[in-house]
């Protein structure tokens, strides 16, 4: 019965709150009314009575949607996004609202200003972030499935430290309508999935063209669920050497190299490839994203909605304390390298070259899946780090992300399926990237060695 | 303007494009309703919320820059204008910047200076070079009057958030504050003859700004120029141009500086005022739009759009003083507006008297419609009635007083001539068996009087004129009249 297992998912998600703080809202009494709605519902449902945790970016009518920051601690969306819609359309049932990294801007989940969720696998160490909640939703066991979302790997990195599948589609995929603005042209909705055959379907419901989102894409949603048995003995898959270098933690490199051999036990043909423009993916993504982000952060300023600084003598003054109250550090230290980089006389140094450098980062992929079904890397550094350990350091938190960016900069879509545990017990991730639209392929490869080298372990924090 | 200076000026005018919805969303383009009322998750510029671009405003783009000879971009990018207002809900106003809808225009317009009682004194033909214009949203209103608290509060009205807006940017090619009133007044029509945009300042749906400095005849540089803005009225854009060319002109006279800064029109006192100075100039860090596409517009819809424009109002100027011999002046008048132009000529070709019917159209059609504040369109005497007048008139069946009174009649009820006509007996004689049946009466009866005449008192034709029409009860057709006397009278 839907109603037994929403009880249990709320039930869980309550109790297991207090330690991993992976949710900001638990939207029990929405959920037991939808239970009402989608019981009437005669047609069948892909999603029938699927419970389901949604980052708190993404906005859910008449629910707090706050973005993990002060400035939105009170806002509550007025309309559903997109996907949420097409999810409620499908059956499911959303029975919260996860924690993240204010404004989707982290690594760790740390710059929450509701406190950092906790990664099941050990409390004491982050779960990687942004989508650090929705990640953690999953791994708990509460939810089989939740939606992130990625502008640099916010939904791969978590599910890496996490042990669960994370997927980022390709930029136009999914609607971004609804999705909060962190940088538009990197921003995609993510799906978190206990596997990744829950994952693919709800790739399937949400994915496709809306009429709301002019950056959507037209382009045919394929049955994924069909083809993601296939067996994927002749795919071709690329590793690029150059990047299992320095920074790689060891054991993150033991695990992702026996991940190669596993998949070339499976039939897959593993080939050498080389993305040069790789290594300036960080410097680029912190360019592009912080000046969109100071631009679509702009209009967080106390006049219309959400907090407002009490207290102000003028219109200056009133915006000046309401952002400055209102923003955490790192959200602020965003801002500020945003509208230095968009500033008169700046604008060619950073940003411009950053896209025309953004191009060939394109290009690199774009040759490189002339021969490749897909490309594998590493999808963090290392493992889950201790919570405090690089809150003081933010350019080794940035490092986070420097496997995982570059797929957001072309625009193609990438998974990070669990591939092993390092000898503290500690989840890691192997990334799979692949060419624009080929979500279907990624999902193969991902359910194919999910089944045939399972992680075999569970979080210490687990829902019964 | 003083002797040896001269002004340059570049001019900046936002037209709203005439939409019935707003450029990114499907709110309604009203005045007028509640505050607030015509709002959605996208101008409210809500989180999350995105924007696509409305069709039509490509459409009435296209007709705009068409019609200002502008060319139509085969790819243009929106940009975001970043700045902080309580009445730009995004903190950004979604703009174009380096790559603009439209670009590169000539336009012909026609100017004068005028003399000091405002008469034009000779009309030129001068070339201005529109650099570009581009498409843009409208912000909302800050409204500080008339709500409660107003003193501790201003309140937002987002309903004009999100109002389409082309922007149209001239190059520095004016020099008298005439030549911009010419300019504006030549773009407004423009723009509403072509349906692109309903070009009443009054209504703020075209706002001007303008740029003004002065220099020395001679000079190739530009000294610091000074930006106009609150100019409400094409007339308060001229007077306030014509302040700033004399205060600048002083000002480096006496060898003050002329601080590059906004300055607004104040029409209480008759002088601009400083509004803002170049320290405060924003830093508006433009960017390309992530949230829209580029906008690509093919060579086949401009075609398209072209194929479906009215014919300009220049070129049927033209066209009129050509094909129906018409004055410089008098074709002017004619195409001051479209509706009113395509009424003169329905008359025109109906009445297969060009100029008869400019007649009418310039004389008692203009007079009704000034006097009833009606528009041609308005009318309630079609093009084609006004023409079967016309055939009467030059027909000889009724006179020309006689017309104007059965005119003023037709405009005030909108039936057509024959009804008023017959209704007012106005129907004239011109069968000359019946006249020279009244005329042989008149003769018989006043034989002395015929005596008179024909010993030489040539005055007495008048006389007799007066009796054939009084025994006519006025319809006899008095040019008739006239032939068959003078024919009778010899005897
Ligand atoms: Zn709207």
């Amino acid at each position: 019965m839907i109603i037994e297992e929403i009880e249990r998912t709320l039930d869980n998600a309550e109790r297991l709150n207090g330690q991993l703080n992976s949710f900001l809202s638990i939207e029990r009494d929405h959920a037991l009314s939808r239970i009402e709605q989608v019981s009437k519902q005669t047609e069948a449902r892909p999603l029938f009575g699927t419970p389901i945790a949604i980052k708190d970016n993404i906005c859910t009518k008449g629910m707090r949607t706050s973005c993990g920051s002060r400035i939105l601690h009170n806002y509550k969306a007025q309309y559903d996004a997109t996907a949420v819609k097409r999810l409620n359309d499908a059956g499911a049932i959303v029975v919260g609202k996860t924690n993240m990294d204010e404004f989707a801007m982290g690594s760790s989940n740390e710059s929450s200003a509701f406190g950092a969720a906790k990664n099941p696998w050990d409390v004491e160490r982050v779960p990687g972030g942004s989508s650090g909640g929705s990640a953690v939703a999953v791994a708990s066991g509460v939810v089989r499935v939740s939606l992130g979302s990625e502008t640099g790997g916010s939904v791969r990195q978590p599910a890496s430290l996490c042990g669960i599948f994370g997927l980022k589609p390709t930029y136009g995929r999914i609607s971004r309508y609804g999705l909060v603005a962190f940088a538009s042209s990197l921003d995609n909705i993510g799906i978190f999935g206990l596997t990744s055959l829950d994952a693919a379907r709800v790739l399937f419901v949400i994915a496709g063209r809306d009429e709301l989102d002019s950056t959507s894409a037209d382009v045919p949603v394929p049955d994924y669920e069909a083809t993601i048995n296939d067996d994927i003995k002749g795919k071709t898959i690329g590793v690029p050497r150059e990047l299992f270098g320095e920074g790689l933690d060891d054991e993150v490199r033991n695990a992702v190299e026996n991940s190669i051999d596993n998949f070339r036990s499976l039939g897959a043909q593993i080939v050498d490839v080389e993305l040069p423009y790789a290594k300036y993916g960080i410097a680029v993504y912190y360019i592009i994203a912080t000046a969109e982000a100071s631009s679509n952060l702009a209009r967080f300023d106390g006049v219309r909605y959400g907090f407002r600084a009490e207290g102000s003598h003028s219109l200056r003054e009133m915006y000046m304390k309401t952002r400055e109250e209102g923003f955490g550090p790192e959200v602020k230290r965003r801002i500020m390298l945003g509208t230095y980089v968009l500033s008169s006389g700046y604008y060619d140094a950073y940003y411009s070259k950053a896209q025309k450098v953004r191009a060939l980062v394109k290009a690199d992929y774009q040759k490189v899946f002339a021969k490749c079904d897909a490309i594998l890397t590493p999808t963090s550094p290392s493992t889950a780090f201790k919570i405090g350990e690089k809150t003081e350091d933010p350019l080794a938190m940035y490092l986070n992300d420097i496997y995982t960016v570059s797929a957001n900069l072309a625009g193609v879509p990438a998974v990070s399926v669990p591939c092993g545990l390092s000898s503290d017990g500690l989840p890691i991730g192997t990334q799979l990237i692949g060419n624009f639209w080929s979500e279907g392929t990624l999902l193969n490869l991902a359910n194919v060695y999910e089944n045939q080298f399972p992680l075999g372990a569970k979080p210490f924090v687990f829902a019964e | 303007m003083k002797e040896g200076w001269e002004a340059v000026i570049g001019m900046e005018i936002h037209a709203q494009l005439a939409t019935a919805t707003k450029i990114f969303c499907g709110c309604a383009v009203e005045t007028g309703g509640e505050p607030n009322s015509n709002t959605c998750p996208v101008c409210l510029g809500l989180p999350g919320a995105l924007p696509v671009l409305n069709e039509n405003v490509i459409e009435l783009g296209a007709r705009a820059a068409l019609a200002l000879g502008l060319e139509v971009q085969g790819t243009s990018i929106f940009a975001r204008k970043n700045y902080f207002y309580p009445d730009l809900p995004k903190g950004y106003q979604i703009s174009q910047y380096d790559k603009p809808f439209s670009a590169n225009g000539t336009l012909t317009i026609m100017t004068s200076e005028r003399d000091a009682s405002g008469h034009a004194t000779e009309w030129k033909p001068m070339n201005i070079h529109i650099q570009r214009m581009h498409l843009e949203e409208d912000a909302g209103k800050n409204v500080h009057e008339g709500l409660p608290d107003v003193d501790k509060y201003s309140y937002v009205d987002l309903n004009r958030a999100g109002t389409p807006l082309g922007e149209i940017v001239t190059s520095p090619d004016f020099r008298t504050s005439w030549q911009a009133y010419d300019y504006v007044n030549h773009v407004r029509r423009a723009l509403q003859w072509v349906g692109a945009s309903d070009a009443d300042m009054e209504k703020g749906n075209l706002r001007c700004e303008a740029n003004v400095s002065v220099r020395k005849i001679g000079e190739t540089d530009f000294n610091n120029k000074v930006e106009l803005k609150n100019l409400n009225s094409v007339r308060f854009m001229q007077k306030a141009i014509e302040f700033e060319i004399e205060r600048q002109i002083a000002a480096h006279e006496a060898d003050e500086p002329v601080a590059q800064e906004t300055r607004l029109w104040d029409e209480k006192n008759n002088q601009t005022r400083v509004m803002r100075s170049k320290e405060d100039a924003h830093d508006y860090r433009y960017f390309p739009e992530p949230d829209l596409q580029p906008l690509k517009v093919t060579p086949d819809f401009v075609e398209n759009v072209k194929a479906r424009m009215p014919e300009l109002p220049d070129v049927m100027r033209d066209r009129f003083m050509e094909t129906y011999q018409l004055s410089y002046s008098d074709a002017s008048q004619l195409v001051g507006d479209r509706s009113f132009a395509e009424y003169y000529e329905t008359v025109a070709r109906i009445s297969a008297n060009p100029k008869l019917a400019a007649n009418w159209i310039l004389g008692e059609f203009t007079r009704e419609l000034n006097s009833s504040g009606k528009t041609a369109d308005e009318s309630l005497t079609t093009a084609e009635d006004l023409a079967e007048l016309v055939i009467t008139v030059e027909a000889g069946k009724i006179n020309n007083n006689q017309a104007k009174e059965v005119f003023a009649e037709m405009f005030a009820t909108g039936k057509p001539a024959a009804k008023v006509i017959e209704e007012k007996g106005f129907e004239q004689i011109s069968d000359t068996s019946a006249i020279e049946r009244i005329v042989d009466d008149v003769i018989a009866s006043s034989e002395a009087n015929v005596a008179a005449y024909r010993g030489g008192n040539d005055k007495l034709f008048g006389f007799f004129v007066g009796q054939v029409m009084k025994a006519s009860q006025g319809k006899a057709n008095p040019k008739v009249v006239n032939d068959i006397l003078r024919h009778r009278l010899v005897g």
